[in-house]
């Protein structure tokens, strides 16, 4: 980890690392980097980290710090990246659960905020802040894309299901929003199960015609795995989360044919996209995630408002984030009232490529959309 | 609720609790002839998993693939026996507690390090795929029978390995007076060792047949070792039998719990608040199970007395 | 003097100069890390006496440092809302005064250790282990499944609680609150610990049947142990959501309980700095092992083995045995 510093080495040290003024830029990544959900942060951080090597901007200091996805400890090196390191932006934060912990703090201190993955309620309506922008989506975002896209396929019933926690609960309200249909069944499952034999025993006693579930990361692996031997056959549909780039190959074949919604993909044409997923193969020697394109359009956004605006004229450097003025590698991007995407989300299906699964594009879901939240969030 | 979905319910807690019963023979085993409380347990299921996925990715064979999962497991846990854990036997609890929770440290970094952060492929060979049809028509998946007629396999060899064999009079005389049968010949360490190896074989198996139907990654050890502690605290410490029947009243709870809670509260109250009160109550239960058990016999179902 | 006498003072030292420092050269940060160590060894001062003086393995003490948390959490939410947590048969108002917060805290975290504890002591040796643990697993799952106070999520608090007098949000300021209860909890500690009732605790853990003989029951004594050990991890837990200005389920995890017995081990089981001392090495390594790779728990994982194996009775006990032998 090159480009991580480490301050607190002990407490005589401490003296010489207070007067750091050569910066223009300082930024502060939180992200998880070990333990079981270290894949996304790594992604997240590795894509950031392209972006800004390849800017070769002068004056942008990055500063890594890994959260072990606990949200005490996220806090705690919110306030040692601010206090200590005087950062002038954070960003990084995976999960929905610490980005809560960290926000509001750190929008009160004065002091930016990028997210370039979790997107709660939360924080789009009444608790938004004009220093908080969001890169990746509002939570409820590829759910409702997943809600139109089963009523264009012709689904009534769907049996839905996402974890019991606040992002399962925007999951399933962003489907019902949108889905015409009379949900099935309707389950909160445990976090981190990852036996589900007795919610696809329910899905088989039910009298749906099709299943929506959000379950991220391995719980989605697991869920995938075992259905597939189930005996069921109804269609499956969900958000990117269960069928990216990184969990993919650990699926295997009882993905594929799965429709899946995403506000990116890698076969979107466009030459920032290209360029982008041709150099991140090359320089990490693997495909990139969802969550890399995310990283580097954060880093983007960051280095357009770097290049028009001071941090420390904070009126005119949110103006120039709030332009957006940046080729994201998702194509059209703007930024809503309440600095949410306005973005299209795409339908995927998962196919095999030689050896590799993948996804492709099969069909746009819903075009330039932003979330219902923005119209509660005054700044 | 419809009969089909209680039996369906009924097969699942069978399979899960078999399960949870592999993890809990080595736990209790290792409880009841060395006196050591080993949260590294779940690592050991942990390395099964990631062995058994790199051998299947590698020759595509899951009979090979769960042979390297016994003996990559039952190797990693004579190795840590050998160099860690014979020197915790004459601690207390705590000395073991702390120790082999920094092994969990080591163990999940040290894996994320080999192979490294996303979680790897593991899958069910073809001619265990699909589901059968069992009489009354319901449909099953055929790997779960199967892990049901394994792990009713392990726990009669288990029982035959400690009921008839001249190891198992050994480790039945441990349990009982460990000075006395060092005081007559037999080489306890390497007993030790040997019984340790066998507890992590079984953990390591259990990681592999489940890892082909989960996710095998980091950290996937830890939720079944509490579990597994649960199991082997409800049917008492170092005894089989009662890992047994306690691996499958978690499993029944775990799986069935959630559904007749929900049953018996949507008769007295409305729908929505039903379902809110049972998912609350759902996750607690097999603790609340426990908490029960131990204050009515607290020495669990099949213990002695400490 | 006894060499554990002049370890504790070198230790207090140590533990003031760095605050100072930093105060002098303008590092809030250290005085934050200063402050969750206070807080971190405050919760195991509280565990301490439980299971150094009682001998009580409790493997569920997360429990009280979380609702400890969610205390704070939970008033200080309705405070901020203009709320009141309940109107009827009589109305409770939200609170953000730490004075008002810390008293429930520990109320709250007393009364519930009444009732774990009376259930748990009916077992013994690692059944009490792994029953303390279940009720930890217990509240665990009910704070992530009940939705009234953010589940998974947890709540944010946006402000500090208020102390009379004081400027709690000034780091400096907080640090020294925290000492300060640290101080008085250690104060407290070695007066319990040489009090009849430490005594009395003592010996039921060496002998319970030497002390039913004299007509004492050890349940009463470990009870009561139990119900103050959990009001002091209690105070901590609400001091820990305060200093982050957030709870959230991970405070009741049977991982935090692991971390609270870790500080105890690590510093000494038994000892009065024991606490001290491990919760000051373990947030000290955090942070010196976090920024040196990404697999740092390795090396966190090694140091604690060799702590187990090669420093028996923890820091404070190593150096103070190696004191004897020298002297």
């Amino acid at each position: 980890m090159k480009f991580s510093k480490l301050t607190f080495t002990a407490a005589l040290a401490l003296a010489l690392s207070a007067t750091n003024a050569s910066a223009d830029l300082k930024v502060g990544m939180i992200t998880t980097l070990s333990g079981g959900g270290a894949g996304l942060g790594i992604d997240v951080r590795d894509g950031f980290m392209l972006a800004v090597e390849q800017s070769g901007v002068e004056g942008l200091s990055v500063v890594i710090e890994d959260d072990q996805r606990k949200p005490d400890v996220a806090v705690q090196l919110a306030d040692k990246l601010i206090q200590s390191e005087k950062v002038d932006v954070l960003t990084g934060i995976i999960w929905s659960n610490l980005a809560m912990a960290v926000v509001p703090s750190t929008t009160a201190q004065g002091k930016f905020y990028l997210s370039p993955n979790a997107g709660p309620a939360a924080l789009a309506g009444k608790g938004c802040h004009a220093n908080y922008f969001n890169v990746a989506w509002q939570n409820d975002g590829l759910h409702e894309a997943a809600g139109e896209y089963a009523n264009k396929a012709g689904y009534s019933n769907s049996f839905i299901m996402a974890p019991n926690y606040p992002a399962g609960v925007d999951a399933l309200t962003g489907y019902k929003r949108m889905f015409n249909g009379e949900p099935a069944g309707e389950l909160f499952t445990k976090i981190g199960q990852n036996d589900y034999a007795a919610e696809i025993a329910q899905i088989r006693a039910s009298d749906a015609d099709s299943v929506f579930f959000f379950l991220p990361g391995g719980m989605g692996i697991s869920f995938l795995k075992q259905y597939a031997n189930s005996g069921l056959d109804l269609p499956l549909i969900g958000p990117a989360f269960s069928f990216d780039q990184g969990i993919l190959q650990a699926v295997g074949e009882a993905a594929v044919g799965v429709k899946n919604t995403s506000q990116w993909n890698k076969d979107i044409e466009n030459p920032a996209n290209m360029a982008f997923v041709k150099s991140f193969k090359e320089k990490y020697d693997r495909l990139p995630s969802l969550y890399a394109s995310q990283g580097f359009d954060t880093a983007n956004l960051l280095l357009s408002a770097m290049a028009t605006a001071d941090v420390n004229d904070q009126d005119a450097f949110r103006t120039a984030l709030e332009a957006a003025d940046f080729e994201s590698v998702r194509g059209e991007f703007a930024f809503a009232s309440n600095h949410h995407p306005i973005q299209n989300i795409y339908v995927r299906e998962v196919i095999k490529e030689g050896d590799v699964f993948t996804n492709k594009i099969i069909e746009t879901a819903l075009i330039a959309h932003s979330d219902v939240y923005a119209a509660d969030c005054s700044f | 609720m419809s009969l089909m979905l209680v039996f369906e319910q009924i097969l699942n807690g069978i399979q899960f609790g078999v399960m949870l019963f592999l993890m809990a023979a080595g736990l209790t085993l290792v409880f009841g002839v060395m006196g050591l409380i080993n949260l590294a347990h779940g690592s050991l299921y942990m390395i099964g998993a990631f062995a058994a996925a790199a051998v299947a990715n590698a020759t595509g064979s899951f009979l090979l693939a769960l042979a390297a999962s016994l003996g990559v497991a039952a190797a990693a846990g004579a190795l840590v026996e050998f160099l860690v854990i014979r020197r915790l036997y004459n601690r207390d609890h705590l000395d073991q507690v702390l120790a082999t929770f920094a092994l969990i440290l080591i163990f999940s970094e040290g894996t994320r390090w080999l192979f490294g952060s996303f979680p790897l492929y593991l899958d069910i060979p073809d001619y265990l795929k699909g589901a059968v049809i069992l009489p009354g028509g319901l449909q099953y998946p055929l790997y779960r029978l199967t892990i049901i007629l394994i792990g009713l396999l392990v726990a009669i060899a288990l029982y035959l390995l400690i009921a008839k064999t001249k190891i198992g009079v050994r480790i039945r005389a441990g349990e009982n007076d460990r000075e006395m049968i060092a005081a007559l010949g037999v080489d306890i360490s390497k007993l030790y060792t040997a019984v340790f190896a066998i507890g992590a074989a079984l953990a390591g198996l259990a990681g592999a047949l489940v890892g082909a139907v989960q996710s095998v990654q980091v950290g996937m050890g830890e939720p079944v070792l509490i579990l597994a502690f649960v199991v082997i605290v409800i049917g008492g410490i170092g005894s089989i039998k009662g890992a047994f029947i306690g691996a499958l009243l978690v499993g029944l709870t775990e799986k069935l719990g959630s559904i007749l809670l929900l049953a018996l509260l949507s008769s007295f109250l409305e729908p929505a608040q039903a379902k809110s009160i049972a998912m609350m109550f759902s996750s607690m239960l097999i603790y609340i199970l426990m908490a029960v058990v131990l204050v009515v016999k607290p020495s669990g179902l099949y213990g002695r007395r400490v | 003097m006894s060499r554990e006498r002049q370890i504790n003072i070198a230790l207090v030292i140590v533990l003031l100069t760095v605050p100072l420092w930093a105060w002098i050269k303008d590092e809030p940060f250290t005085l934050t890390l200063c402050t969750r160590m206070a807080i971190l060894a405050l919760a195991g001062v509280g565990l301490n006496i439980a299971l150094g003086l009682g001998g009580l393995v409790s493997f569920g003490h997360a429990v009280f440092f979380g609702l400890g948390g969610y205390t704070m959490g939970i008033l200080a939410s309705h405070a901020q809302t203009y709320s009141p947590l309940m109107e009827s048969p009589f109305l409770i108002e939200g609170t953000k005064s730490m004075p008002i917060i810390w008293l429930i805290a520990t109320a709250v975290s007393a009364l519930v250790a009444f009732l774990i504890g009376a259930l748990s002591l009916r077992t013994s040796g690692v059944y009490f282990i792994m029953i303390t643990l279940a009720f930890g697993q217990m509240f665990y799952y009910f704070a992530i499944s009940w939705p009234a106070y953010g589940g998974e999520d947890g709540l944010s608090i946006y402000v500090r609680n208020g102390f009379p007098g004081l400027n709690t949000l000034d780091p400096v300021q907080y640090m020294v609150l925290t000492y300060a209860l640290l101080g008085i909890a250690l104060w407290f500690f070695s007066r319990l610990a040489n009090s009849s009732f430490g005594l009395t605790l003592n010996a039921a853990r060496q002998s319970p049947g030497r002390v039913q003989a004299v007509g004492i029951r050890p349940f009463k004594v470990q009870l009561f142990a139990i119900v103050i050990s959990a009001a002091i991890t209690g105070l901590a837990g609400a001091l820990f959501a305060d200093l982050n200005r957030f709870v959230s389920p991970t405070m009741f995890s049977w991982q935090t309980s692991g971390e609270i017995m870790i500080f105890v081990i690590l510093g000494g089981v038994g000892r009065l700095f024991g606490p001290v001392a491990g919760a000051a090495l373990f947030v000290f390594l955090e942070h010196q092992l976090g920024g040196l790779s990404e697999f740092w728990h390795i090396y966190l994982g090694l140091i604690l083995l060799g702590v187990v194996l090669f420093a028996r009775g923890g820091i404070v006990g190593t150096l103070a045995e190696s004191g004897l032998k020298r002297g």
